[in-house]
């Protein structure tokens, strides 16, 4: 059996490990060992060596942000961690299983990193929806706290930090970085220009490290197992293992922890039970609303970053969509379109006016309506929104599947175009 | 006015920020649990209290779903129309709720039971099409379920 570090201690339907059971199951040392015999530049110099790359969607690795935030005497005195728990990208739900399932997990990994990294104090930035996790997560922090596993001079070490829960109110941009530190300062959530990146300046001007649930997760056994260890989990180049989720008509939807680098086809046919009895394949957003289509002659590829990114699309979150034979993808495309037009933070004009342009275009095709020269207007969008063209990313991670679904379906655009009349007098 | 309860709970929330403005969506959401949506006369002192200015927080408040400016109903249903749910069932289930509840999306049921809200990706795609009542998420939607779960909320 494949290791499974980051779910070993997760049973579904069953309530998460309490403190002395975690405890009890090896939780906490990773923490003892970092306090006790490693100083922050190892852990970070270990983190960079684990090739860990960033599980929010854009895989920077994670040791080489940390190592970004400033240290030694004439460096900022205060840094903040953040804890990007807003999954809200469409098809995603990883980071709610780790919240839920073993929240101790999480906040080990919390005080690791803060650590790690400087912070005295920890946000953890959780989507409201999120009432379970937010239990579960109050539960562990209260015990941990109680334990000094938590709080001015944890395990007798001196270090100190302080964790604290904030729940927002909804709202898929609040999950993009810069526009997260707006809505923790408790402005309107719109993106901050960058550079300074947060790792120089964020929190109220501060250095801070905004990292997602599932990387920090994996901190903890980083520190236990070491470097090499946690290479060799993956199958390819990127360290470590990934939560894997699959949606859609397949026979069992669901999240997998799995070696990095399985390929599709063994998460598509063995893990999710292939398609449901009338059902084809037809494509897939392999991680989330806002990764570009892969088709079947991408079966076989190792998902990972590297080669996601060589077929054209992103490893993203890891959790996928997938598209059949009797799903409309006009009416699949416009549905994502209008989630996009609907969350754009409406700051600057080619996403604010582009995306619900798109969104009428693809409803007339959908409808048969199109007109001519609708679709040379959606490849013109897919430039216009495309990266660099926008303040933040959410335009173009709303192309990524309209251009994609451009090269690979084209027929179902052109099927959308309504047939010209012909009047008698052209006819004549 | 807010009540003492209320001002209390902000304050606390207060104390976990570098800056107090920063317990804005804190502050909504206290106001919102108590009162069941966020009126005028409350939005101006949790300004005051914070140290901003009533439209300022009137913005903050307006830029979320969640927030809610208007009254609503003693239950909030939360429908997820993403693309999994959608993929998997959701516009058959958001017609019988329309037909059970004689609501359109956005609406409240006569008797205030009930407000019936769209919402994005619910992070339960494997259990598509889902709903989120209260704090209680419900997976699996089929039309023929509804009356059941519905049932459950007075
Ligand atoms: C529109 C938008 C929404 C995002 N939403 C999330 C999110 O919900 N959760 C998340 O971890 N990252 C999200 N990201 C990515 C974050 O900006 C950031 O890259 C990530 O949290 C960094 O963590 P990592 O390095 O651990 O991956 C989003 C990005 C964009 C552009
Ligand atoms: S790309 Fe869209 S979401 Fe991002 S800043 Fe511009 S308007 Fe806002
Ligand atoms: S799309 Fe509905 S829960 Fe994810």
């Amino acid at each position: 059996m494949a290791e499974t570090p980051l779910t070993q201690n997760i049973q579904p339907d069953r309530e998460p490990l309490a403190l002395r059971d975690y405890q009890r199951a090896g939780g906490y040392q990773a923490l003892r060992k970092a306090l006790q015999e490693m100083d922050p530049q190892r852990i970070i110099a270990v983190v960079k060596d684990s090739k860990l790359r960033g599980r929010g969607g854009a895989g920077f690795p994670t040791g080489t942000k940390w190592s970004f935030v400033p240290q030694g005497e004439d460096a900022p005195q205060r840094k903040y961690l953040v804890a990007n728990a807003d999954e809200m990208e469409p098809g995603t739900f990883k980071d709610r299983l780790l919240m839920e399932g073993d929240p101790h997990q999480f906040v080990e990994a919390l005080i690791i990193s803060a650590y790690a990294i400087g912070a005295q104090t920890v946000y953890i930035f959780l989507r409201d929806e999120y009432r379970l996790a937010a239990r579960h997560l109050e539960r562990a922090i209260h015990e941990a706290r109680a334990a000094d596993l938590l709080g001015r001079d944890i395990l007798g070490s001196g270090f100190a930090v302080d964790l604290h829960i904030h729940t927002s109110a909804g709202r898929y941009i609040c999950g993009e970085e810069t526009a997260l530190l707006n809505a923790l300062e408790g402005r309107r959530a719109i993106p901050r220009a960058k550079p300074p990146y947060p790792q120089q300046a964020g929190l109220w001007g501060w250095p801070t490290v905004v990292n997602n649930v599932e990387t920090l997760c994996n901190v903890p056994h980083i520190v236990n197992r070491g470097a090499e260890w946690y290479r060799k989990l993956s199958r390819t180049e990127d360290g470590g293992t990934k939560l894997f989720g699959v949606s859609g008509h397949v026979n069992r939807p669901g999240c997998w922890e799995l070696p990095m680098g399985t390929s599709m086809r063994e998460l598509l046919e063995e893990h999710a039970g292939g398609m449901q009895a009338g059902y084809r394949f037809r494509g897939v957003l392999p991680g989330g609303g806002s990764t570009p289509f892969l088709v079947a002659e991408h079966l076989d590829l190792p998902l990972d970053f590297d080669h996601l990114a060589q077929a054209g699309s992103r490893l993203g979150t890891g959790t996928m969509v997938v598209l059949d034979d009797r799903t409309s993808l006009l009416g699949f495309l416009g549905n994502l379109e209008h989630f996009y037009a609907q969350e754009s933070c409406g700051w600057c004009t080619p996403c604010r006016d582009g995306l619900p342009w798109v969104e009428r275009v693809l409803a007339a095709l959908a409808r048969g309506e199109g007109q001519p020269g609708d679709i040379e207007m959606l490849h013109r969008h897919t430039r216009f929104l495309g990266p660099g063209k926008t303040f933040c990313a959410h335009a173009p991670g709303a192309m990524g599947p309209l251009e994609s679904a451009l090269k690979y379906f084209p027929e179902d655009f052109e099927a959308g175009i309504r047939q010209p009349v012909r009047t008698t007098l052209e006819a004549g | 006015m807010l009540s003492d309860e209320e001002r209390r709970a902000i304050e606390t929330e207060m104390s976990r920020y570098e800056h107090k403005r920063a317990a804005s969506v804190d502050a909504l959401k206290i106001i919102q649990r108590h009162r069941g949506w966020v009126d005028d006369a409350a939005l101006r002192d949790a300004a005051e209290l914070l140290g901003g200015s009533p439209a300022e927080l009137d913005g903050v408040a307006t830029f979320y779903n969640l927030i809610f400016r208007h009254p609503v109903g003693r239950h909030v249903i939360l429908l997820c129309d993403s693309i999994s749910c959608w993929i998997c069932g959701y516009e058959p289930v958001h017609r019988e709720l329309r037909e059970r509840l004689g609501i359109a999306m956005g609406q409240t049921t006569p008797d205030g039971r009930f407000t019936l809200l769209p919402t994005a990706c619910l992070g339960a795609c494997d259990g598509a099409p889902v709903l989120l009542i209260d704090d209680d998420l419900h997976r699996n939607l089929t039309p023929g379920c509804l009356d059941t779960i519905l049932a459950n909320y007075d």
